[in-house]
């Protein structure tokens, strides 16, 4: 089957600090796994479609080293603040004339936690889709979706030219071998200059949550600290 | 006069907690406003959500009754709100932040030229001579480590909000009759592109997770089968729901439905227990709005007493035992 990955940088939200560090949206890593596995039996090459600064190369090597094949990067303006609604039009304009099979996003960017462009970009390309899928197989014709609903998983069949928004559950995906990275390295990424429309959402302030009232921390015997807990709950929190 | 539609998610034959505070706050804001509220209900038996949207403040009902709603399937879910957004023609379209909606919102963004803030915590219409109304909203980024404040002008927005945002109220108004549209919704099921297979129930889960009063989570510390067996003691003596982290999920411990955080489910009950979880980023995203968080773990550097209101550095494996056993004795 021939897969189109749409991957996105995204700073890394785990550095405590405001290191600058940028790297694959994790959701986005757990799409390109998928699809490498899927696809381990097929001569079917996997795509790769990122919208960013030129910055974001670097990105696109590393989902390149997992194995993916070809990459395509519309490049923007490294000012540029495109809410989903603008990126999926971007992708829309690009994936357009070409066919693939399955086209593959995370179920939402790590930075953006909106979980917008998945749908935007199946409903803009009239396409099958299903999102948060934590499990996925090829039938002939189709494929079988696993995703996380509210209440349990619910097992999908769709036909193919699809799409589907990945979750993180879905797999652990690969560290890039020795071989993948230098390979990634030879591979010419096919750039273009994307000229983005109109947002409709815009960004005014980001600022710190509010700070949760300072705690305290407990110690002593297991007995003790039952003790001192129910009795802070009873008195203090008032929650018993 | 411009309106706002509150769509009501129904879930076990119940309205959504959670839909019933984007009710609330819909009513709470259209008051200021002088618009109009109304609410959509897409289920097999809709007019019998009727009265219960009426009691919080729902002016006009708009029922699209189809048992294709009683499990979620996109495509349908997709062309009846698209449909109703027509009919009513709201300014401002409401929803509760659940997998179910997330599933949709971009599809009918598109469908319905609408601008889409998802996943909030707080939303508002403010508005200016000039410049008319804007729907302004905050909204956690970056593994809820940021708040962005996100504003759309666009003539129809769709907001998502995250449960526990605003108190769910009924009205105090001695209301007037409650106006119901019945939508016709004839799907074609030949154009159902995505076919239900089946629906994988995770057992044994009593409470809902996303509106329980008392959520009692496990992590990795809680190990094994009987460390499982304390959690759900725990639970059934406080009549909280189970929940877990991701690492407890990934190994089988635990069902992916209980899975909270970043990828799972966000929950904001009174009381949250962190049993044997070291709060990493993506976990503490989902449980932070908790009100009182009590954390046992054994490693007094772990991050999630950085969030806890009360922290018990030990052994879950020694503490529990004593814990439900006192809980018990207070409870019963
Ligand atoms: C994109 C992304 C999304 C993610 N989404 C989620 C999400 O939605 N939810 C989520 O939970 N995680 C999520 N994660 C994973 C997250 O980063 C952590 O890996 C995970 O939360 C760790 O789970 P844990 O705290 O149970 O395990 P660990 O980090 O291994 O912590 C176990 C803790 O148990 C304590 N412990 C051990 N034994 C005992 C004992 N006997 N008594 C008491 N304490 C003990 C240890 O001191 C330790 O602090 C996500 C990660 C990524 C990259
Ligand atoms: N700039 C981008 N370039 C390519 N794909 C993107 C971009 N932004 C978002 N996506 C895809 O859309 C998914 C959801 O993004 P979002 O709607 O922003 O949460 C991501 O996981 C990516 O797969």
């Amino acid at each position: 089957m021939k897969f189109c990955v749409c991957i996105k940088q995204v700073p890394d939200v785990q550095s405590t600090v405001q290191t600058g560090r940028m790297v694959l949206n994790a959701y986005d890593a757990s799409a390109v796994e998928e699809a490498l596995v899927i696809n381990s039996d097929s001569t079917d090459e996997i795509d790769l479609i990122l919208v960013g600064p030129a910055s974001a190369t670097e990105t696109i090597r590393k989902a390149l080293a997992m194995g993916a094949n070809n990459a395509f990067h519309l490049v923007v303006e490294e000012s540029s603040q495109l809410d989903s609604f603008a990126v999926a039009h971007l992708l829309a304009g690009f994936l357009k004339g070409r066919t693939y099979d399955v086209i593959l996003t995370g179920k939402q960017a790590q930075d953006s936690d909106a979980g917008l462009v998945g749908g935007m970009l199946a409903e803009l390309l009239k396409l099958p889709f299903a999102t948060n899928a934590v499990g996925m197989t090829a039938l002939a014709g189709g494929l079988q979706v696993k995703r996380q609903g509210d209440t349990g998983q619910e097992i999908l069949i769709l036909p193919i030219p699809c799409l589907v928004t990945c979750s993180n559950d879905m797999n652990n995906p690969r560290i890039p071998s020795l071989k993948g990275i230098m390979g990634a390295k030879r591979t010419t990424i096919a750039t273009e200059t994307g000229t983005p429309g109109n947002n409709r959402t815009q960004v005014s302030r980001v600022f710190p949550p509010a700070a949760r009232v300072p705690g305290i921390k407990l110690s002593g015997e297991p007995g003790e600290l039952v003790a001192q807990l129910l009795s802070k709950l009873q008195s203090e929190a008032g929650v018993l | 006069m411009s309106s706002i539609l509150v769509v009501l998610s129904v879930q076990d034959g119940r309205i959504k907690r959670s839909s019933l505070e984007g009710l609330s706050r819909a009513v709470f804001v259209s008051k200021k406003l002088q618009w109009d509220v109304s609410v959509a209900i897409f289920h097999g038996d809709a007019p019998s959500f009727v009265e219960e949207a009426g009691q919080y403040g729902a002016k006009t009902a708009y029922c699209v009754s189809n048992p294709i709603f009683n499990s979620h399937l996109n495509t349908p879910w997709i062309t009846g709100l698209s449909k109703v957004i027509e009919l009513a023609k709201p300014r401002l379209v409401v929803v509760a932040s659940t997998e179910s909606t997330k599933d949709i919102l971009g599809a009918v963004a598109i469908r319905s030229q609408a601008a889409v803030l998802s996943d909030v915590a707080t939303f508002d219409v403010a508005t200016f001579d000039v410049a008319g109304d804007i729907v302004v909203c905050e909204r956690p980024i970056m593994a809820a480590k940021m708040m962005a404040a996100t504003q759309s002008k666009e003539p129809l927005v769709i907001v998502s909000l995250r449960s526990g945002s605003y108190e769910a109220v009924k009205t105090t108004e001695t209301s007037a009759e409650i106006n119901i549209v019945a939508v016709p919704f004839d799907f074609d099921s030949g154009t159902l592109t995505a076919t239900l297979k089946e629906i994988v129930r995770s057992t044994g889960e009593t409470v809902d997770l996303s509106e329980a009063k008392i959520v009692v989570a496990a992590g990795r510390g809680v190990k094994d089968a009987a460390g499982k067996a304390l959690i759900d003691e725990l639970a059934s003596i406080t009549g909280a729901a189970v929940g877990a982290s991701r690492a407890v999920v990934e190994s089988g411990l635990f069902p992916a439905t209980a899975q909270i955080g970043q990828t799972g489910k966000v929950v904001s009950p009174e009381l949250y227990f962190a049993v044997g979880i070291s709060g990493a980023i993506q976990h503490v995203a989902g449980m932070s709005n908790s009100r009182v968080i009590v954390a046992i773990n054994k490693d007094a550097d772990a991050p999630i007493f950085d969030v806890a209101t009360y922290g018990l550095v030990g052994d879950c494996f020694k503490i529990l035992p004593i814990l439900n056993a006192e809980l018990k004795k207070i409870l019963s």
